[in-house]
């Protein structure tokens, strides 16, 4: 269960480090991968609103798991 | 059935999928009809309606399955149940009037339907001051289940039957030519909309559910510790 919580948490952080990349980097004219800063101001910059209501899904979702396993251990109890 | 996690992924993976493709899906915008965009409320505003219902129907049954076997696990869930409904109910008169800003000018406009939700929520609201003010607690069970179940058949005219007699804002009203279902007009979806519009349902809905089973497990556990004092 360990080994499985350290992948999360490394697969979130690199997804946060790369959204910090891409906002503050970008902003600064820097931008390495510009297609892919393109994707995120195509569409009147829908994809902005799409990764924001995501981010606060995924977070919905992992709070939730994280209080569903911390029930079932209160039950095992 | 609760402690499974298949359903749980399924609603992860329905909602992820609403909340990307929501956005993208092609929707209709008919001359005439000026909801636009805002027609993508479809897969968030209307869900929390469907999730209250099926949660209000679920607290109905098992009110019903307490008064006739007096098991205190039933009477756990019938509460639950009736309050993560009144929270959907609640974030669904919100979303509604973020939505009639935009759409009918004005946040309320004393549409039937909105006033049918909203006495329905506040009859709910009811419930849970007539729980908390009984402290015997056979006696807040019996008296809440028998509570639960009126509230119920005065929600199914409130938001079912009534909105349909009248004109109405919203679709399904007397008079403007789309007489039916009072929550969606056939006409403003398409078959590309139901795609996404279904799995927000049932995704929705799960999650409610999952949230649910969450504090009906907390109540079970706080039983069982009240027991063993």
């Amino acid at each position: 269960m360990n080994k499985f919580k350290t992948i999360i948490w490394v697969i979130l952080m690199a997804i946060s480090i790369n959204a910090v990349y891409i906002v503050f980097v970008s902003r600064n004219g820097k931008i390495v991968n510009a297609d892919n800063a393109n994707i995120m101001r195509s569409n009147g910059k829908l994809y902005v609103v799409v990764a924001i209501v995501v981010t606060i899904l995924l977070g919905l979702f992992l709070y939730v798991f994280n209080l569903d396993r911390k029930i079932s251990k209160l039950e095992k109890k | 059935m609760i402690r499974q996690s298949w359903w749980k992924i399924l609603s992860f993976i329905l909602l992820l999928y609403t909340c990307s493709y929501g956005f993208f899906v092609e929707v209709p915008s008919p001359p005439g009809v000026p909801l636009k965009e805002t027609i993508r409320n479809l897969f968030f505003h209307v869900p929390m309606w469907i999730a209250m219902m099926i949660c209000f129907i679920v607290s109905v049954i098992y009110a019903v399955k307490y008064l006739s076997k007096h098991d205190p696990v039933n009477d756990i869930y019938s509460t639950e149940f009736a309050r993560t409904g009144t929270l959907l109910g609640i974030l669904g008169l919100v979303t509604g009037m973020i939505w009639a800003n935009y759409q009918w000018g004005k946040a309320w406009s004393g549409d039937p339907k909105q006033n049918g939700a909203a006495i329905a929520v506040l009859i709910y609201f009811a419930y849970f001051v007539l729980k908390g003010s009984l402290h015997d607690e056979e006696k807040q069970a019996r008296i809440g289940a028998v509570y639960n179940i009126f509230a119920f058949f005065m929600l199914f005219p409130m938001i079912w039957i009534l909105p349909r007699l009248t004109e109405s804002l919203h679709p399904g009203g007397m008079g403007n030519g789309n007489e039916g279902n009072p929550g969606l007009n056939p006409k403003d979806t398409t078959n590309s909309m139901r795609t996404v519009m279904y799995p927000a349902f049932i995704g929705w809905t799960l999650l409610s559910v999952w949230i649910t089973t969450l504090r009906i497990r907390v109540q079970i556990i706080h039983q069982k510790q009240l027991g063993n004092e």
